[in-house]
């Protein structure tokens, strides 16, 4: 399984290793090292590759690459996923999961790194159960264990364990017992030139935020749960419940997770918050170019569009933009070539617009393609899919619980095409 | 480290290598050693242990007779190490613990730090935990490196084994079996086949992932690790099932007898076990069963043809094959295998959903196994790493399978801003598949690709539409003329790219496409890219008949660069030479003999080769003979178009979803997934003589499936239909009907009647209740209820039925209506109630011919019944608490294998807890 782990910055230095079986050298990073070089875009970099010796699957994300050597046959999707739940660990425990944060608190990580493997084989991933063998870090600890000689470092084998919920550790005891849940639901969008949509669809995840003492049994109703076509599950739901009633009964894990995602059928049609009326165009001569984009709202039932930004990636010929918004503020960034405007808030009286010329490298042909536009949105307070949460019970325990749930559409990964 | 020189220290430096039991004895004495150390705080100058200590640290430098000396040495160069050193050797816990972070901070850093073993091995037995945590941290790294050393920590391991606290037996299991050095391989072999029976699942678990280790460490412990395997594999527990197959898979993949016994346990155990452990057991039934079961695929081998319109008949289909050729029996085992899994596909981890899938495609029948394409086109939505492998497999099953992945096709739309190589594979999968009817909408698609900033994708999507074009005829012109119009893109890539890829479709299309050549004669000064340049020459020369006025111009302009050109150029040159000399020498006779003579005299042998091989070929001479005579023959032969296939072809060759197939190399330790055997093997195997409890160690590890039946009675007061899990009902339908029969023999335990109807309310109807604790008859999910219903009155009441419930969902199992009860008699009748697993009372109505009463029925705890296999009685004594607390009922019959029992029990969650 997984022999080894190097973390690498994005610059491409090793600052933290860790070997399950026996040491391989990090020498072995080099061919990762040059096929990062040849991806250039480290998005690029292909996540499996192939050593004389090692095969290497890497992650990118936060700026890290996870890269871990491997010397036999394993699933890619098995090493990919370990690593990216590493990555949510760090997360988890240290609030982000940067290069800075990991050295400062290597010796947890190397703790965390050493309970979540044996032998290169996932030991305990749950969140809930590393929490009882290494407590995270937080300051009032951090001092009372220099005076006492106190330690972060659990002696008991985590109940959840051994137990039949093994992401819910025991004697959880809280005052103030509350279970939030956010519906939130991403659109995934395609829109042609033309205002069609090509491609769309609603994703959405249900995060909870449980805090009950005790052992809690849950469930989790939906006015409309018809609409949920493919879903996946938090390992705590009972599937069988599902199947046959469409409710959500589970016993929580304590703290952050996330219950469920979901895709909303197909078949129903995607309301398209906004719509994009542009015009970008680049003349034949004098080296320039025009753009013009605005934005009116279209399906938002009623509620306000928030948090509008359009990210352009433009052709590598545009030099400077000289544009003017009537709204929010645009950057444009020399380098990678990205213009981004923050629009803010969508007034649907006054539209938004952005407008201006575009300079091109002097004597660079004209570009062949047109830059799409990725645009994100937030509409608080609405699932965009109609999705409604009818009720929560609770069992198992006699107290009453504080319980809210909240709505949130986002868009996606929404582009326009031009 | 104060080591001291011992008197004896020349003498046990004079046979630094003795043979192992000496080493052995000198282990013990270690042990006490370093326990006296330990314990006393004293360093290894104490008196009776020093010889022992020194020996041990003798060997690792030798040089000097004091080791002492020998740090001294280090502590010019790394002075940092010196004093972490001290801060190991203080008497002060948070010192230790302070130096220890530090020393990890250098590990983890890749920095060596083996120099400070002496210093850290002493902490070895510190009872701070987080201190002792991080010198196995320490131990585990540089134990290799210093295995004389590390043998002094070796018993403390020994002696954590026996701890009463099985976290701790378990890490210490863990880092003995960590600690690379080959002269401890029989401690671990002992330390693993104790712990394989440890009663913690937990140390098995460990013990499991040890077997792995030891293996790697010394190969030849393979038989006696077996035994440890095959003991580990009839474990019931979810915890050990996913470890214990890792260490099958790696250290006896091919004994794939071990498994028969334990196949339908682990099929029901799976969906229990971790996520993990899921994908290693899952990968390694797909093997298994390809060697066990015949192949589902015979009787719809037409499906093979990938051809959509006999898939989507396939019910038809069906229908017809078995009055032709004998029916396929699926083994029931192989469908246990194709049930258990599918809950999986909901899974949120990728790699359990993507094994599911994988067996789903080389395991079930074709039909069935488009349920996976759902749950994959879902994984598209996770991280690019996930996408990218995940897409890789799509594109091997649309290859084969185009009607499965169909009519998710806009899911694999390309975004702009989606990294290059899952842009590529998008369009792989989009291009597989294209048929007849969406051609149009992809073809759309390809054409804002096309466009796109990034140039390599540009490329491939060029090479999509040639593929589109060859496959389907349709639009084989559109495409065509689709690709000459980019001929004037001002992109070089893209123009070189159509180029390339309209020389491939001229060839399968050798109609008059003249005037295409024309256009890329034109084109060619504007050309840089050598493969593009290659290609038109190649399609001139190949069809130089149609443009016999442009092909020795061009001819002319090549005469004129060839010595700049790029090698694989002037090989097509030099073919077009060639050609025009045979078919128009009066014009090109000079020029092509201008142009052999430069390739003469060529830099690349490759060029000099072809350049002879073609002047001895079409110039006669009198050494050329008799092949002169067929020169056009052979140059001007009809040459059979190139088949533009998918990349991702031959990837089906290798098992889904694993290493070998994302880099399409067959990766060490790939296990070749076998053919189906064309005969069954003997299908007995696999059964146990004994019903095969799945869930006898409750205090174990109650499976989560089973106990929401288990935790939920007592804590649900909403109504709802009943949830069983489907183990169980199998549970139940393993029993003969004579043993459902027997249920009604009188059982244990106190029997509490409980009033229903009182005779005043009842207007002379009084009914009582009690549960008999058994099995309902009726449904597996429904609780039986004996009613004893009374005639207090004067006359005879007639029609006593069941009318309403509430709530309306009620399921309940009436029992038939009384036609006539005498005054003063009664009759126990038997119905059976399902409370949905809850404590809420089933209301409903009794009614006789004139009157309605309304009664209740309120489970009590503990009235709430699952029926429960066990093994073994034993199980039940070192519980005692499952069978004493009042909470928890027992009940049991006789089953009809003597010696053991059937139980239904009722447990609530807390006392579950408990038992943990």
């Amino acid at each position: 399984m997984i022999d080894s782990l190097f973390l690498i910055n994005h610059s491409g230095d090793i600052f933290l290793e860790k070997h399950w079986k026996s040491v391989i050298s990090r020498s072995v990073c080099d061919y990762f090292f040059e096929a990062k070089e040849k991806a250039v875009d480290p998005e690029n970099v292909a996540p499996v590759l192939q050593t004389p010796h090692h095969y290497l699957i890497s992650i990118y994300r936060d700026k890290i690459f996870f890269l871990s050597a491997i010397q036999t046959e394993v699933p890619p999707l098995f090493v990919i996923e370990f690593l990216h739940r590493v990555g949510d660990t760090f997360l988890d425990y240290f609030g982000e999961c940067s290069e800075t944060v990991i050295k400062d608190n290597v010796v947890i990580v190397y703790e965390l790194l050493e309970e979540m493997l044996d032998n290169g084989f996932p030991l305990a991933t749950e969140s809930n159960v590393l929490k009882e063998m290494i407590k995270p870090p937080n300051i009032l600890r951090s001092v009372v264990n220099t005076l006492t000689g106190g330690s972060n470092v659990g002696n008991t084998l985590p109940t959840g364990q051994l137990s039949n919920v093994p992401w819910r550790r025991a004697g959880v005891k809280y005052t103030n017992n509350e279970a939030y849940f956010d519906v939130i639901e991403e659109i995934d969008a395609i829109l042609d030139k033309s205002g069609t949509t090509v491609f769309a669809e609603i994703q959405g995840v249900i995060e909870a935020c449980v805090r009950l003492t005790g052992m809690p049994d849950l469930t989790l109703s939906f006015m409309n749960p018809r609409l949920l076509d493919d879903v996946s599950f938090h390992p705590c739901v009972r599937f069988k419940r599902w199947e046959s009633e469409r409710v959500l009964s589970f016993i929580p894990p304590d703290g952050n997770f996330t219950l469920m995602s979901y895709q909303v059928s197909s078949q129903n049609l995607v309301a398209i918050p906004v719509y994009v009326k542009q015009n970008i165009s680049f003349l034949e001569a004098g080296s320039c170019g025009r753009l013009d984009i605005t934005i009116g709202p279209k399906q938002t039932m009623g509620k306000t569009v928030e948090g509008l930004m359009v990210t352009v990636h433009m052709p590598k010929a545009v030099l400077t933009v000289n544009l003017t918004a009537t709204q929010g503020t645009h950057t444009y960034d020399l380098a990678t070539k990205v213009l981004v405007w923050d629009i803010g808030k969508l007034n649907p009286q006054k539209l938004p617009n952005l407008r201006g010329s575009l300079s091109m490298q002097p004597g660079a042909p004209k570009p062949e393609e047109y830059p799409s536009l990725n645009i994100d949105l937030k509409i608080q307070q609405l699932a965009i899919s109609g999705l409604k949460v009818s009720r929560l019970d609770m069992y198992g325990e006699k107290y009453k619980p504080f319980k809210g749930v909240k709505y949130l559409t986002k868009a996606g990964k929404f582009q326009v095409r031009t | 480290m104060t080591l001291s020189e011992s008197s004896d220290d020349s003498v046990k430096k004079s046979n630094p290598r003795e043979d192992w039991p000496a080493r052995r004895g000198g282990l013990r004495q270690a042990e006490v050693d370093t326990c006296g150390v330990m314990s006393s705080g004293v360093g290894y100058n104490d008196q009776t242990g020093a010889e022992t200590a020194v020996e041990a640290g003798q060997e690792t430098t030798p040089t000097t007779s004091s080791s002492g000396a020998a740090f001294g040495l280090f502590s010019s160069d790394f002075k940092k190490n010196e004093d972490l050193k001290e801060m190991l050797e203080s008497n002060k816990e948070s010192l230790k613990l302070e130096a220890m972070k530090r020393v990890v901070g250098l590990i983890s850093k890749g920095k060596n730090a083996s120099e400070l073993f002496p210093a850290v091995v002493k902490n070895v037995a510190s009872k701070n935990i987080e201190l002792k945590k991080l010198v196995y941290v320490y131990l585990v790294r540089y134990a290799e490196e210093q295995q004389d050393l590390a043998l002094l920590s070796i018993s403390t391991f020994q002696r954590a084994l026996k701890d009463p606290n099985q976290f701790i037996r378990a890490s210490a299991l863990r880092v003995l079996s960590s600690i690379r050095v080959p002269i401890i391989v029989p401690i671990m072999m002992l330390a693993i086949k104790e712990a394989a029976t440890d009663l913690s699942p937990y140390v098995r678990k460990t013990s499991a992932h040890a077997i792995q280790k030891l293996y790697s460490l010394d190969p030849d412990q393979k038989e006696q690790l077996i035994e440890v395997i095959e003991k580990l594999l009839k474990d019931k527990s979810t915890l050990v099932a996913g470890s214990v197959v890792v260490a099958f898979e790696e250290v006896c993949p091919d004994r794939i007898d071990l498994i028969h016994k334990n196949y339908r346990k682990l099929c029901n155990l799976l969906v229990d076990v971790e996520e993990w452990g899921q994908v290693v057991i899952i990968s390694m039934l797909t093997r298994y069963a390809r060697t066990q079961f015949t192949s589902p695929w015979k009787e719809d081998a037409v499906f093979d043809e990938n051809n959509e319109k006999t898939f989507y008949d396939s019910d038809s289909e069906e229908k017809k094959v078995p009055t032709e050729a004998k029916p396929y029996m699926m083994d029931p085992d192989h469908r246990l295998l194709l049930r258990n899994t599918k809950p999986l596909l909901q899974s949120r981890n990728t790699a359990v959903v993507m094994s599911v899938a994988q067996l789903y495609w080389h395991l079930a029948p074709k039909h069935e196994v488009s349920v996976v394409t759902k749950s994959l086109v879902r994984l598209l939505r996770s991280h690019r790493e996930v996408q990218y492998i995940v897409l890789q497999n799509i594109a091997t099953m649309s290859i084969q399978r185009k009607g499965m992945f169909e009519p998710y096709m806009k899911s694999f739309y390309v975004r702009s801003t989606d990294p290059t190589h899952i842009k590529t594979l998008k369009l792989e999968i989009l291009t597989n598949l294209a048929n007849e009817a969406n051609i149009s909408t992809i073809l759309r698609e390809f054409q804002t690709y096309v466009k796109s900033q990034d140039k390599t994708f540009a490329a491939a999507t060029i090479q999509a539409i040639g593929r589109c074009a060859t496959n389907i005829s349709e639009v084989t012109d559109t495409c065509l003329n689709g690709l000459v119009l980019l001929l004037s893109n001002r992109d070089e890539t893209v123009v070189a790219e159509s180029v390339v890829v309209i020389k491939k479709l001229l060839q399968t299309q050798p109609t008059q496409h003249s005037e295409i050549i024309k256009h890329m004669a034109k084109l060619f000064d504007n050309i840089t890219v050598p493969m593009a340049r290659a290609s038109i020459l190649w399609l001139m020369g190949e069809y130089c008949d149609r443009v016999p006025k442009i092909a020795p111009d061009v001819l002319r302009k090549m005469a004129k660069t060839f010595t700049t050109e790029e090698d694989i150029v002037k090989l097509q040159t030099v073919n077009l030479a060639a050609k025009l000399y045979l078919t128009n020498s009066k014009q090109t006779k000079l020029l092509t003999q201008y142009i052999l003579n430069l390739g003469k005299y060529d830099q690349n042998y490759d060029i000099r080769d072809r350049t002879r091989f073609i002047r001895q070929l079409i110039v006669p001479s009198e050494k050329s003979g008799a092949l002169n005579k067929y020169a056009r023959r052979i140059l001007l032969a009809p040459k059979p178009a190139p088949v533009l296939e998918s990349a991702f072809k031959d990837r089906d060759r290798f098992q889904l979803g694993t290493l070998s197939h994302s880099l399409n190399v067959k990766a060490s330790g790939y296990q070749e997934l076998s053919d189906w055997p064309a005969v069954a093997p003997d299908p007995s195997v696999r059964n146990v003589e004994v019903i095969e409890p799945v869930r006898s160690r409750l205090s174990e590890t109650p499976m989560f499936s089973a106990s929401c039946c288990l935790v939920s009675p007592a804590v649900t007061n909403a109504p709802k239909p009943s949830v069983i899990s489907s183990s169980l009902l199998s549970d139940l339908e393993g029993l003969s009907l004579s043993n459902v029969s027997s249920v009604t023999s009188p059982s244990f335990g106190p029997v509490k009647t409980y009033e229903l109807l009182h005779h005043m309310t009842g207007k002379g109807l009084a009914a009582k209740y009690h549960f008999p604790r058994q099995p309902c008859l009726y449904q597996p999910s429904m609780v039986s209820v004996q009613v004893i219903l009374t005639n207090n009155s004067d006359h005879v009441l007639e029609e006593i039925h069941i009318g309403e419930r509430s709530p309306a969902g009620l399921n309940v199992h009436c029992f038939n209506t009384i036609e006539r009860l005498e005054p003063g008699a009664s009759v126990t009748v038997s119905m059976g109630v399902d409370f949905s697993d809850s404590t809420q009372a089933a209301n409903f109505q009794l009614c006789t011919k004139e009157d309605q009463f309304g009664v209740s029925i309120q489970p009590a705890v503990g009235e709430l019944l699952m029926p429960f296999t066990m093994t073994e009685f034993n199980d039940l004594k070192t519980h005692p608490r499952t069978f004493s607390d009042n909470r928890g009922h027992l009940f049991k019959k006789k089953n009809c294998i003597p010696g053991y029992f059937f139980y239904q029990i009722f447990v609530n969650p807390e006392q579950m807890k408990k038992d943990v």
